[in-house]
């Protein structure tokens, strides 16, 4: 047992994957003697190999598209992208063949592909390194999309994602990648891929969210909790296919929802889970749905970025609407 | 890396059947059969295909004709530890790596159970998305060099790739790596309507490995014995030296791109007409009247021994049950999760009550 920040977690889940399955390679830019430009994969190409710890040339959409071959022809490649922003260079190895393959062989090839990449905004970073395109890759039948709130999560599920023999999305909230370190165990545990977590019991309303806005949620809760309002976290963990069970259980205890997401708000994972509970609780809300969310324009840089940035005040005064319906 | 070599047409067999002895004495008469069967086997099936499009019986499809000799040049070049990549227009490689007749007709027909490709072949399904599988290939030669495993990929992809960034990634990932991939462009000369003048300004397609500084080869595609024997030449070097290669099989697209295409549209009689007078099957079977005496009786026979194949296969084909609606659902995942379950039992009910 360590006490272990996000990058170091995911660090540690690939080496002991590596160790542990000689089919696990990972590819990407600066993977390797830079150790990733944010050191998840520090140390890993000393231990592994240039030939299981890859620097590629400087080509997302081959990055990804090698990667489905290798996962095709029996390995276990985790690609590295450098930031969300350029995942798009590979999203049509993603979208038309690394999702479709397995359908396509009609069972013949499986693609256990694992695309992980630096996600979303609150690092104040550069232009095409904030954003949350979660929505994009759960709209592709056939993926799988991850993303980790904890240390101990991130581990957990990276290894679970990288047993899957299917293609896993696998987005690392930057802004958490060093923000705090918890308990994480040392050798592999899983957590499996489509279970939710209840961060905190509550009986007066439901917050259903992920990624980096737990922790944000987190403070609105406890400040919440000061004022006499028992909220309910709900994080996802496996954005898609979704806990389904766990949200309609939540929400049909608490009869109030609030979803939370930095991605834009129109068409996002927050109108899934709207729908969802509409579909299969909607009688037992006392209050309608309300979305705090990131809103439906380009992420912006660091000056404004706090104003699209869902915030504790935000999420707080989303309740407080939600509590006084 | 000589670029005015890569550009040089290789060429063994002229159009009237005569090839020098000492080119092609590394090919055995029982291959040259099976070159020339397949060709043939390929071409009616193609034509059946066509035939039975016009009636309503398939969908649209890629005809093949005129690529014959590169299609099962490249195929039967291939060792069955190989992997290979193909695009749409390959049926002739497909056959010759074990794809079954019969799943292409129930492909065209609009039933996905025709996309499967054999167990353990090595063989991908097409691709469709132009020159995505060329990075494909990449991987899986990154896998061979990552566990030491003597063997080739050959993805093989038409002139309108080359345009595409991922021909230009993947070559370059090719070369980096040292992979053991060659990368094989059928250029029939049409990109849909697109000329080849229009998709490069380059006078060759080959001339581009000299840029990758890996190897590069052009070849006459319709010449089944240097698309056969150059092939084969560059995947020894890529399984056993590690060395990519680029190789152009110079060929022609007689008929239209797709059934649903009109090549009149876009391109001359004449100039089809032209590509027609050098027919690589036409071509074969010179050869193998001057050299092993074939006949008409012979080539009667085999004629008929072929479409009477081809009948069964259609036969055989049209005896499928359908697919199930529930098919949809299959496949999307290796374990189903409960949003595709639930779907699939939505279909299964509502079925049931709309074929009331």
């Amino acid at each position: 047992m360590a006490r272990l920040s996000m990058v170091e977690a995911i660090n540690a889940a690939l080496r002991e994957k590596m160790a542990a399955d000689d089919r696990v390679v990972i590819l990407g830019e600066d993977v390797g003697v830079d150790g990733g430009v944010f050191r998840a994969t520090v140390g890993l190409l000393d231990q592994f190999g240039p030939w299981r710890v890859i620097d590629t040339p400087l080509a997302e959409n081959c990055i990804v598209g090698s990667a489905v071959g290798m996962a095709i022809s029996g390995l276990r490649p985790v690609a590295e992208i450098q930031f969300e922003g350029f995942m798009f260079k590979g999203f049509d190895h993603i979208y038309s063949h690394a999702s479709r393959m397995l359908r396509r062989s009609q069972g013949v090839y499986n693609v256990p592909l694992v695309v992980r990449a630096p996600y979303g905004a609150g690092v104040r970073a550069l232009e095409h390194h904030s954003d949350a395109p979660e929505a994009l890759f759960c709209h592709v039948p056939g993926l799988k999309v991850v993303i980790p709130s904890t240390p101990y999560d991130a581990k957990g599920l990276l290894i679970s994602s990288i047993e899957d023999p299917d293609p896993v999305i696998f987005l690392e909230p930057k802004r958490l990648y060093r923000l705090f370190k918890e308990e994480v165990p040392d050798g592999e545990y899983r957590v499996p891929l489509g279970e939710a977590r209840i961060v905190r019991e509550g009986n007066d309303l439901s917050i259903i969210t992920y990624g980096g806005m737990v922790s944000v949620c987190e403070r609105a809760a406890q400040h919440l909790s000061e004022e006499g309002v028992d909220v309910e976290i709900v994080d996802l963990r496996t954005v898609w296919p979704f806990d389904a069970e766990a949200i309609t259980s939540s929400v049909s205890k608490t009869g109030r929802a609030t979803i939370v997401h930095e991605a834009p708000r129109s068409f996002g994972v927050g109108a899934e889970i709207a729908a969802t509970i509409a579909e299969r609780c909607l009688l037992s809300l006392l209050a309608p749905i309300k979305r705090v969310t990131g809103y439906d324009v380009i992420p912006p840089l660091a000056k404004l970025e706090e104003y699209n940035y869902p915030t504790a005040d935000r999420v707080i005064r989303a309740v407080h609407e939600t509590m006084q319906f | 890396m000589d670029v005015n070599k890569m550009k040089e047409m290789i060429g063994f067999m002229d159009p009237e059947g005569r090839v020098d002895e000492e080119v092609f004495k590394g090919i055995p008469e029982e291959l040259i059969h099976r070159m020339y069967r397949l060709m043939i086997f390929t071409r009616l099936c193609n034509n059946k295909a066509l035939s039975l499009q016009r009636q309503g019986r398939v969908g649209t499809l890629a005809s093949v004709r005129g690529q014959e000799a590169a299609n099962v040049g490249v195929g039967l070049a291939m060792e069955p530890g190989d992997w290979f990549l193909p695009s749409f227009r390959e049926y002739g490689a497909q056959f010759a790596r074990g794809v079954k007749a019969i799943d292409l007709f129930t492909y065209w027909s609009g039933d996905e159970r025709g996309i499967k490709p054999p167990e353990n072949s090595r063989v991908l399904p097409i691709c469709i998305t132009v020159g995505s599988h060329l990075c494909h290939a990449v991987g899986i030669a990154m896998q061979a060099r990552i566990r030491d495993e003597k063997i080739a990929v050959l993805s093989s992809s038409g002139d309108g790739s080359t345009s595409q960034g991922d021909f230009h990634e993947a070559l370059n990932f090719a070369a980096v790596y040292k992979l053991p991939v060659v990368f094989a462009i059928q250029n029939n000369g049409w990109a849909i309507s697109v000329p080849f003048g229009k998709q490069t300004a380059t006078e060759t397609i080959s001339q581009k490995a000299a840029a990758y500084d890996i190897d590069g080869a052009r070849v006459d595609g319709n010449d089944v014995f240097a698309v056969y024997l150059t092939v084969k030449r560059l995947l020894d070097a890529a399984r056993n030296d590690h060395r990519p290669a680029l190789i152009e099989l110079v060929t022609y697209r007689m008929d239209d791109h797709t059934t649903a295409d009109d090549a009149s549209r876009y391109r001359k009689r004449e100039e089809v007409e032209a590509w027609i007078e050098k027919d690589p099957i036409d071509r074969l079977r010179k050869f193998l009247s001057r050299k092993y005496g074939w006949d008409e009786k012979k080539e009667e026979e085999l004629q008929a021994a072929l479409t009477q194949e081809v009948e069964e296969t259609v036969a055989a084909f049209e005896a499928e049950s359908p697919p199930e609606p529930t098919d949809i659902f299959n496949y999307m995942y290796s374990e189903e999760p409960w949003h595709i379950r639930e779907q699939r039992d939505e279909v299964k009910r509502t079925v049931g009550e709309s074929s009331r």
